[in-house]
């Protein structure tokens, strides 16, 4: 098997007092998805940040390619930020309402020299392309967008520095059934067409066993269960994953 | 037990306890005059769950809150509300104020914004107990009390602030408020949508235990197929402000008939632990009108404009395009479509 692009190694973060993430380890590998579960406040957007260094762990270990991210300084840091990407969970809050479509596609590839400046229209309308965006929204500002549409712009915006590692923090737990699914697909459809691994963070079960290879349950700030998906979700040994299988299956529609 | 929840309007048959015939909500914006809700008719039974189903912009949530007469002063009403055969969008203000909350009660999608942050749970619960009933404080206490422990929370939660609680706790607030009114009627508008999965089941079995016990009928707002499923046994699709599709939920989930219901379906993902799955076969495009960072309106569509789904419907044929499909009855069911899906 190849390297690990990420390694985690007892990681943990602690807030006014508290041990929110508590010794996570897990390991991504180039092309892996791995979801990361588990309810309401168990540690999993702290987990993104963290391993993004948006917020600082208080001990542990974050290898990027082999290099430790805990280590770097700012200038360091800044070329691996190109490589590892989110998307949060509602685009309303994550793009800024006074840019159009194309300077927020612009921004990541400016801001990391990716093409000429007379390039930079044709690059953005590539990448709405991927998330089956027509150029038609270029120019539009995201209060003309739907939800489903920012959701994707957003999604271009992470993938147009070509990341190695993408982080989808509840990136479509705030956007109607169909567009769930469209987006599912999307994200099903960039794994396959490239190396790109993905950190799926999600208090859903049901998209997370269909989307990842693995998946880790969080509660109470550590990971108490990490295994391949089908088998976890058949046969899920901790009391966590259990209730969240459970919640799954009643959340299921019969006679479909 | 303090008070009994089971004097009234126990006749055993079911009967009719809201009747909701060609409700339309106008909304006329600086752009143009909108329909969130269109010539909206349907039965509440007694003692019955039914599904209101919809996806943003799907006027779900304006059905539920003009049912109470709580839309905004902008919004014109029409259409008859008929509760044991009064017309609430008839009667005066005063006479709905007391029907609301006392007969209807509602419990919306977000208890963080339905509760006041400067109260406790105890006294808010109360307040709705006493604006109802004639009890003194002591007696209020009690029931309080008992609301809370029959909603699952424990006595000490009455001295707690919302802020101190968990969402999943919050909600079961707001339903021990909305039942502290001894209501026959209860409106839910996504009562889980806001919680994960594993309190979001805790609260459906909530709601299902005090309907069963209460015999309350209950009329549930949701996105989710799978919460309706689980405690409604009839649901009614609607789609841009329209009932689609309407039946008892098993015979609608087993075999759609309309194309959105199916593409509804389809883009659920799959049971967990089998094989396959993605990729799924959603609907394309979006809902009509879901639009980010504002309370999604849908665009006036005329009688003229053919069917609404015609833009998204992978069936769609010419004379869909000619003029809008009525609800017609269809194996049990009614359905509002040129082209149904056929029967398995």
């Amino acid at each position: 098997m190849n390297a690990p692009l990420l390694e985690v190694e007892d990681l943990c973060v602690d807030r006014g007092g508290l041990r929110v993430l508590d010794r996570v380890t897990f390991a991504l590998h180039p092309g892996e998805t791995l979801g990361v579960v588990g309810p309401s406040g168990s540690g999993k957007s702290t987990l993104a940040r963290a391993v993004l260094r948006l917020l600082e762990p208080s001990a542990g270990r974050v290898r990027f390619r082999g290099r430790d991210l805990l280590a770097l300084g700012e200038a360091d840091l800044r070329p691996m930020r190109r490589e590892m990407q989110i998307v949060l969970q509602d685009p309303a809050t994550s793009l800024d309402p006074r840019m159009t479509v194309l300077s927020i596609l612009a921004e990541p590839i400016t801001v990391h020299r990716l093409a000429r400046s007379e390039d930079v229209e044709r690059r953005a309308t590539e990448l709405l392309r991927r998330v089956e965006l027509g150029p038609e929204i270029l120019h539009r500002h995201p209060h003309q967008l739907s939800g489903g549409q920012a959701q994707r712009v957003a999604l271009a915006r992470a993938l147009a520095p070509s990341p190695a590692l993408l982080i989808a923090d509840e990136a479509f737990s705030a956007v109607d059934v169909s567009l769930q699914a469209q987006m599912a697909n999307l994200l099903y459809g960039l794994r396959g067409s490239s190396s790109l691994a993905c950190l799926f963070i999600s208090h859903d079960l049901r998209f997370a066993a269909v989307l990842c290879e693995r998946i880790a349950v969080l509660s109470r700030g550590a990971i108490v269960e990490i295994g391949e998906a089908a088998t976890l979700v058949r046969s899920p040994r901790h009391e966590a994953t259990r209730a969240l299988v459970a919640a799954a299956r009643a959340s299921e529609v019969q006679g479909r | 037990m303090a008070w009994d929840f089971d004097t009234h309007l126990r006749t055993g048959k079911q009967a009719t306890v809201l009747r909701v015939r060609d409700l339309t909500v106008r909304i006329q914006t600086a752009e143009a005059l909108v329909l969130p809700v269109d010539r909206v008719s349907f039965d509440l039974e007694h003692g019955e769950a039914l599904g209101l189903i919809g996806e943003s912009g799907s006027g779900k949530t304006t059905v539920a809150l003009s049912l109470l007469r709580l839309l905004p002063p902008g919004a014109s009403v029409s259409g008859r509300v008929e509760l044991a055969g009064e017309d609430l969008l008839a009667s005066d203000p005063a006479r709905v104020r007391r029907v609301r909350g006392r007969r209807i009660a509602m419990v919306f999608h977000d208890p963080l914004a339905a509760l006041n942050p400067v109260l406790t749970i105890g006294t808010q619960i109360a307040e709705a107990v006493r604006a109802h009933q004639p009890l003194d404080r002591r007696q209020a206490r009690a029931a309080t009390l008992e609301l809370l422990r029959s909603v699952g929370l424990a006595d000490a939660d009455a001295a707690r602030y919302p802020h101190q609680l968990s969402g999943g706790m919050r909600q079961r607030a707001l339903i021990a408020m909305a039942l502290g009114c001894q209501p026959e009627i209860l409106v839910a508008d996504e009562p889980t949508s806001a919680l994960d999965p594993v309190v979001q089941a805790g609260i459906l079995a909530l709601l299902r235990r005090v309907r069963e016990e209460r015999g309350l009928s209950l009329l549930l707002a949701t996105h989710d197929l799978g919460v309706a499923a689980g405690l409604c046994g009839r649901i009614a699709v609607l789609y841009a402000g329209r009932i689609v599709e309407c039946g008892e939920t098993a015979a609608v989930l087993a075999r759609p008939r309309h194309p959105y219901t199916l593409g509804l379906l389809q883009s659920l993902p799959p049971p967990l632990g089998s094989a396959g799955g993605l990729p799924l076969r959603p609907i394309a495009g979006q809902p009509r009108g879901a639009r980010i960072a504002a309370p999604p309106l849908i665009m006036s569509p005329t009688r003229s404009d053919g069917c609404r789904f015609l833009g998204r419907c992978p069936r769609a044929r010419e004379d869909c395009a000619k003029e809008e499909p009525e609800l017609a009855e269809m194996d049990g069911g009614q359905v509002a479509c040129f082209h149904p899906v056929e029967a398995p």
